[in-house]
């Protein structure tokens, strides 16, 4: 079958699919008209029921927290995926980077980088801290935070010092991180089973003040630990895939 | 939309917070948007070479992010500005400066993805 | 304005979907995919919002104003980041697919044997 042949038959099939697509999205009531109860009442009853005033995070954690968990295990087998399939890559890879590096030239970063990256580095550990641990107040929690602080660890990276992000991420360090994260989560639900309650069923006492950063219970802690392990998968992501950097910077010097 | 489902459709009216934005502005700046992102999402597969795309995708995340912020996610925002304008493409940036270093030299020209 | 989001959805869709099956280039491959799974965070935050509406954080307004669905808002949260790290996982497998056979063209991978 040549391309051509396979453009024409998808531009059918798309066809096709969008004409089904749009049929079944026409029956919706409209973009702006949300009729659904469960969006409402998860509204009024949130903030009185957790004393979580940031009511998407006490859907992510409290309300679909077991849904979370199995999200968060996704992206904890990802990232241990990729660095079982890299790793192989790595141990073969020693004695041919020599030629390899021959028509190669690293350029040093440029010095606006590095004192960009200088300055941010203490504002963005700052920031994904304390959106990792705001979860329960305001737009915040877990994921973005761990993300932002991951961040940090980019930049030191990207300001060219390459062996100090090695050093203060080393791989196993990471990976235990990473390990506490996903499992403190798993582990704060199992804690409510031995208590008797159900399993990730809020146990900690919920505070007063609706949106304090002591109140809503296990919302907070579940959002630190997520935080930790988010910022742990992506740190050991992209170290699985600067490895190779390492071999050609020490082949040139 | 039939008149049956009309008689369990509660009744939105726009409400006036302090924070509402006038109604007639906010169609138009979400139908803006949505008209940048299509225009977005077709650059981004258009453009074959890859080092090329990973800064149009970069350019569609954050356009993707100011869509969901008008549309009162600020959340997702958060999380796609991070993710999808950041940490995405310094990932492939790096798989393609992995990619490339093991081409032979004589294909080391730049890679085009148009098919013939 | 009822439907025209959806419609976007449905472009972005076709367009991510034509990107994947005309491609000559894994990466290229992988990049259309995420633009596929936009499509998807815009459905869902399309779904969820309701005109006139706020955002679902109620720290310093009253408890009871009119907001948007946050089940769908964190659906998506976690669907962005957690799609990432998948998208990392992929590229993986295309720099060792690039290993093994020396291309990167999908149209070649096809058929190679054994």
């Amino acid at each position: 079958m040549t391309p051509g042949q396979r453009r024409w038959i998808f531009l059918a099939a798309v066809a096709g699919l969008a004409a089904f697509y749009l049929w079944g999205l026409a029956g919706l009531p409209g973009f702006g008209n949300y009729p659904g109860p469960y969006g409402d009442i998860i509204n009024r009853i949130a903030v009185a029921q957790t004393k979580a005033t940031g009511v998407v995070s006490a859907v992510n954690f409290e309300y679909r927290g077991f849904d979370t968990v199995g999200e968060e295990f996704i992206l904890f087998v990802a990232a241990t995926a990729m660095a079982v399939v890299l790793r192989h890559l790595r141990n073969e890879r020693e004695q041919d980077s020599r030629d390899a590096t021959e028509d190669w030239s690293v350029p040093p970063p440029s010095d606006s980088v590095r004192l960009v990256a200088l300055i941010f580095t203490g504002p963005v550990v700052v920031m994904g801290w304390f959106l990792a641990s705001h979860a329960q107040t305001s737009p915040s929690g877990g994921f973005q935070g761990g993300v932002i602080l991951a961040t940090a660890f980019f930049l030191i990276y990207l300001s060219g010092q390459y062996l100090l992000f090695r050093r203060i991420s080393p791989a196993d360090i990471t990976e235990a991180f990473e390990a506490v994260g996903a499992g403190g989560f798993a582990a704060i639900g199992v804690a409510a089973v031995i208590m008797g309650l159900p399993y990730l069923k809020n146990f900690l006492p919920l505070g007063t003040t609706p949106g304090a950063v002591s109140s809503s219970g296990t919302i907070a802690l579940i959002s630190f630990f997520v935080g930790v392990e988010l910022a742990a998968a992506f740190i050991l992501i992209v170290g699985e895939l600067v490895e190779q950097t390492l071999l050609v910077r020490q082949g040139d010097q | 939309m039939g008149s049956a489902r009309a008689a369990y459709l509660p009744h939105v009216a726009a409400v006036v917070t302090p924070y509402t934005i006038p109604a007639g502005i906010m169609d138009v700046l979400q139908v803006t948007l949505l008209v940048l992102v299509a225009a977005g999402a077709t650059a981004v597969v258009l453009i074959r070479e890859p080092v090329r795309q990973v800064v149009m995708l970069s350019a569609y995340g954050v356009l993707l992010a100011a869509l969901f912020m008008a549309f009162q996610a600020p959340d997702v925002t958060l999380s796609e500005l991070t993710v999808g304008a950041v940490a995405l493409p310094m990932l492939l940036l790096l798989a393609l400066a992995k990619v490339k270093r093991r081409e032979p030299a004589k294909q080391r020209e730049p890679v085009k993805g148009r098919e013939k | 304005m009822h439907i025209f989001p959806f419609v976007v959805v449905v472009y972005i869709l076709a367009v991510g979907l034509y990107g994947i099956v005309t491609s000559r280039h894994l990466v290229h491959q992988i990049m259309c995919l995420i633009v596929v799974q936009s499509s998807t965070y815009v459905l869902l935050l399309g779904v969820g919002y309701k005109t006139g509406a706020v955002a679902p954080y109620f720290y310093d307004i009253p408890v009871h104003t009119p907001a948007v669905d946050p089940v769908v808002q964190a659906l998506a949260l976690t669907d962005v980041v957690v799609e990432a790290a998948v998208t990392a996982l992929l590229l993986a497998f295309a720099i060792q697919a690039q290993k093994r056979f020396g291309t990167l063209d999908p149209q070649e991978l096809v058929q190679l044997k054994g």
